[in-house]
């Protein structure tokens, strides 16, 4: 054998693919089986969404194929005015149990347009300021507190704040307030202690200041939320005089705590994108003579202003859909006007109050779902434009290079 | 391990699937009768403890729906089952349904104790429930707006206002719907120029109102209830699929007897005889 | 203007926004001290465990308490082998510019954005009519069994709206085990799922862990989705059978703020059940909180 003939079979050897034991072949086949189930169990996320959507508008259907739904239910009578009583003007009105059902969607639009006007007005301020503070002014550790307690505050059920709505808000914008002297008390009582505790860790004597000292952080925080408190309840009594609604359950007490449970979804997608936005922007700005607060609010809130109106859309879409608070705060009273103080009835109370009377296959029915198809459809497009500016802050933020 | 707790829990639920069916009576509508539909429930199976009865509110409207879908064995209504209803359950359960009356009930109007009014007309609530009166003064109270509560279409207590007293004309639509008769009443204690409607049972620490009719003043009393003189009595009603039998029938006979009928006077409506 | 002035009207501002913040935390100060002042005295043992009685004005919340444990257990047994999964494809199986992955992404992102009575909506459509009655109709039952409210249904309806919340925990969770425990396992020859089996979900089991707490808040604190599929307010048993209705925690504090018989006397029953509720979910939001910042700080030490 001479020597090119002895390469060339090593060559063609090695060329040759290996050979699989059985078992290697066996776990092979074990693997792409696994792999397959898991893509398998991934496609569910996706066939859930599509089958809520076919659900929902199919049981909505019965409101274009049956001839009866489509009379008592046409499209024309749920957006165009109606008259409702012979001999007065044409308008729109939503009285679906009635020997004429009314079925005029606009009430029910300016319902949920009017408490999420006012929970946007509230919480996006509020939200987007306190989200600026834990991202750009707070001290570290303040802002290791102030997020955990803001989640916390997310992680409250919507129930226990329409609860807290009717109870307490409905009142304290009323003027008859919840709270009476024992508490005002209790509180100004326990502020007093806490002041004299952090005057004790400043001025008292030293051993008592050693002690004190790890805690003046939180004794500051303490001191801060039992003044705020006091305040608060103090103006409880000031309150009726400022706004005199015309129902005691309304948009503005429905939006307010609306307000509540947006805020969070606000504060957190605005703090995201916030620091989101690289050191050297702020490094830049502050090198070039800027203060803190400047650079704060011309280079890096602009910067992150997409995210931050993605927060925003997505804190609106959450206001539209929420159901428990405004069914036990709004009034749900189906009013058409522009004055806040009256009650309201959304989109969603109206599905929640009414579903439970219905005949299933009645065109009240199929009304009710197709509501419930209007509702999936604004929150759709909702998140999609927040989901397409969130890619906007993300290319704009690291040049294109993600 | 938890995975192992949790499997067993499962077979666990698994392994009864008929078991607590057997034996059980719901009941589901009215919710002006669904605190004397859970005496009820509470009396008798305290001496039938075998038989298990749910007792559940939402609305008359709720209740005969519930009827129709098949999801309730007693159906409470606060007003009569209407002829389409009645049409729906033919259709869909090939039997005309049973109605057995069980109490008597008067709606009763509540105004704020601090209302200087103690007595309106008929057509005086029709006007205001209708949306064409709005101010107090234009039924010789103060000078004030009316603010109409109201109930969910659901009700029982709605529809027969609405038949009896509005003539089958739509409600208002400023009138605030609220889910219960005891949100009625609540909603009222904190409104001074508030006016609403429930039954009889419910008013507490609110005014009823009395109906003006001629020169008379009729309070919602129970001799003005039971002799039918009160314009705005009515009965409260069981409704069935097929006439009782078995366990139903217990509870129903229980009901209607002297015990029963006690619970209702107890409860604040009016027995049935 | 001056730089001074400049630096201080910078800090007033800036103290503004501090308002802001403290304004939020003082909304959570309020509302848990009314929900304290009002229940707390009425939080008793017996409370715990008694059913209640006298119409809704005495007695406890037993079986809202049960109810609602049964109907988490349940989501969270059909919501947490589902969420993992397709974390897991989203994760170490899907190719980087896959389609599929892009999509299921997508889905995931607007299924957390849909409404929760569309969710109930659902429950009732697709689980109760669609699927419960094909199931009567197969085992051929007269009266309806299984297409009507129960706590199957619900807890299946709990569980698609949680599922976002699992996949995005879950993802974070392995994004946090770091790349080099996987090259190596795979290095001493071990296949993918083994890999996944023994080295990954280990590692990421405290963030798994974080999911199944947030569905679990979640599933204790929402009523809009159980309205119609399965909540009731008075039943005299605890739920026994797939198909049995059962109380809520939620639900009872809706129905009791709303249609109690009787306001002024079963207003220290409604503020206790609150309280509990919320307690409830804050223990459950803590716990996750915790896990979560542990498994944050993990993951910026591994990368």
């Amino acid at each position: 054998m001479d020597r090119q003939s002895v390469m060339e079979q090593g060559l063609v050897e090695t060329m040759a693919a290996p050979q699989l034991s059985p078992a290697a072949r066996r776990r092979q086949l074990r693997e792409k089986a696994i792999a397959g189930f898991v893509t398998l169990m991934a496609f569910t996320g996706i066939a859930a969404l599509v089958l809520i959507i076919v659900f929902i508008a199919k049981e909505a259907l019965g409101l274009f194929l049956d001839a009866h739904a489509r009379e008592e239910a046409s499209l024309s009578k749920m957006f165009l005015p109606q008259v409702t009583r012979a001999g007065r003007p044409a308008s729109f009105v939503w009285q679906p149990v009635s020997s004429v059902p009314k079925v005029s969607m606009i009430p029910l639009f300016i319902g949920t347009l009017k408490t999420t006007l006012v929970s946007m007005l509230v919480a996006v301020p509020v939200g987007v300021a306190a989200a600026l503070y834990a991202a750009e002014f707070a001290p570290r550790r303040l802002r290791e507190i102030i997020k955990p307690v803001i989640e916390l505050l997310a992680g409250i059920p919507s129930v226990v704040l329409g609860f807290f709505a009717l109870m307490v808000l409905a009142s304290f914008l009323r003027g008859d307030s919840a709270f009476d002297s024992r508490h005002t008390a209790g509180v100004a009582g326990l502020s007093m202690a806490l002041a004299f505790l952090q005057f004790l860790s400043r001025l008292g004597p030293q051993r008592l200041r050693e002690r004190l000292r790890p805690l003046s952080g939180l004794l500051a925080g303490l001191l801060a939320v039992a003044l705020g408190t006091l305040v608060l309840m103090l103006l409880a009594s000031g309150v009726p005089h400022v706004f005199s609604f015309t129902h005691r359950l309304n948009a503005v007490v429905a939006g307010l705590a609306l307000a509540l449970a947006i805020v969070p979804v606000i504060f957190t997608v605005s703090e995201d994108a916030l620091t989101a936005v690289p050191w050297s922007y702020r490094e830049a700005s502050l090198a070039l003579g800027a203060t803190p607060w400047e650079t704060a609010w011309k280079v890096v809130l602009p910067a992150a202003a997409p995210g931050i109106l993605a927060a925003c859309v997505l804190g609106f879409g959450r206001a539209i859909g929420e159901t428990m608070i405004v069914l036990m705060a709004s009034g749900n009273a189906a009013i058409v006007s522009a004055n806040l103080g009256e009650s309201v009835r959304t989109l969603s109370a109206t599905i929640a109050a009414e579903m439970g009377e219905v005949v299933v296959g009645s065109p009240h029915y199929s009304l009710l779902f197709f509501i419930g198809v209007e509702l999936f459809v604004f929150t759709f497009t909702l998140n999609l434009i927040a989901s397409v500016w969130t890619k906007k802050v993300l290319k704009r933020l690291t040049g294109g290079a993600a | 391990m938890k995975q192992l707790l949790a499997s067993f829990l499962v077979v666990f639920l698994l392994a009864l699937p008929g078991a607590a069916q057997a034996g059980s009576v719901t009941l589901k509508g009215s919710d002006t009768m669904v605190i004397l539909g859970q005496r009820w429930a509470e009396e008798f199976m305290k001496k039938n403890a075998d038989t298990k009865l749910q007792v559940t509110g939402g609305g008359s409207g709720t209740g005969i729906s519930a009827l129709i879908n098949g999801t309730t064995d007693i159906c409470m209504s606060s007003r009569p089952m209407k002829e389409a209803e009645r049409e729906k359950l033919r259709s869909r359960s090939k039997t005309p349904g049973t109605e057995i009356a069980v109490a008597k009930d008067g709606v009763t109007f509540y105004l704020h104790e601090k209302n200087p009014l103690s007595s309106l007309t008929l057509e005086q609530l029709k006007g205001i429930y209708l949306g064409d009166l709005t101010n107090w003064k234009e039924v010789g109270g103060p000078d004030a707006p009316i603010i109409v509560y109201s109930r969910e279409n659901s009700s029982g207590t709605y529809v027969f206002v609405k038949d009896n007293l509005l003539g089958g004309e739509d409600y208002s639509s400023r009138a605030q719907t609220l889910p219960g008769t005891a949100a009625v009443v609540n909603a009222i204690s904190k409104e001074k120029n508030g006016i609403g409607y429930g039954g009889a049972a419910y008013a507490k620490g609110i005014k009823e109102l009395k109906i003006k009719a001629g020169s008379e003043e009729i309070a919602p009393s129970t001799d003005n209830i039971k002799s039918g003189k009160y314009p705005l009595s009515r009965d409260l009603y069981f409704y069935l699929r097929t006439p009782p039998t078995g366990e139903a029938k217990a509870f129903i006979d229980f009901v209607l007897s002297p015990d029963g009928q006690q619970i209702v006077t107890k409860v604040g409506y009016f027995p049935v005889k | 203007m001056k730089h001074e002035t400049r630096r201080r009207v910078g800090f007033a501002l800036a103290s503004l926004t501090g308002l802001a913040a403290l304004l939020i935390v003082l909304m959570l100060a309020v509302i848990l001290l009314d929900v304290v002042g009002g229940g707390a005295g009425h939080v008793t043992w017996q409370f715990l465990s008694q059913p209640p009685s006298d119409g809704m004005m005495g007695g406890g919340i037993f079986p809202a308490l049960y109810g609602t444990a049964a109907l988490t257990l349940l989501m969270t047994l059909a919501v947490m082998p589902v969420g993992v999964l397709t974390a897991i494809y989203l994760h170490e199986y899907a190719p980087p510019d896959s389609r599929m992955a892009r999509w299921v992404r997508v889905a995931i992102v607007n299924l957390a954005g849909v409404p929760s009575i569309v969710f109930g909506l659902f429950g009732l459509g697709f689980f109760i009519h669609f699927v419960g009655g094909g199931l009567d109709r197969l085992l051929s039952h007269e009266e309806l069994y299984w297409a009507q409210p129960g706590i199957l249904w619900a807890s299946l309806t709990l569980a698609v709206l949680t599922l976002p919340v699992v996949i995005i925990s879950t993802e974070e969770a392995l994004r946090a085990v770091p790349l080099d425990h996987r090259t190596a396992s795979l290095a001493l020859g071990a296949t993918q799922s083994q890999t996944l089996a023994r080295v990954v979900l280990p590692g990421a089991l405290p963030g798994i862990l974080t999911g199944a707490v947030l569905a679990i808040s979640r599933g204790a604190g929402e009523v809009a989705p159980i309205l119609f599929t399965g909540a009731a307010y008075f039943l005299p048993d605890l739920p026994s059978s797939l198909n049995s209705q059962f109380m809520h925690l939620g639900y009872h504090t809706y129905v009791l703020a709303t249609q109690s018989p009787d306001v002024e006397a079963t207003r220290p029953l409604l503020y206790a059940t609150v309280l509990v509720l919320l307690m409830l979910t804050f223990a459950l939001n803590l716990v996750a909180v915790i896990i979560r910042a542990r498994t944050r700080r993990k993951a910026a030490n591994a990368h």
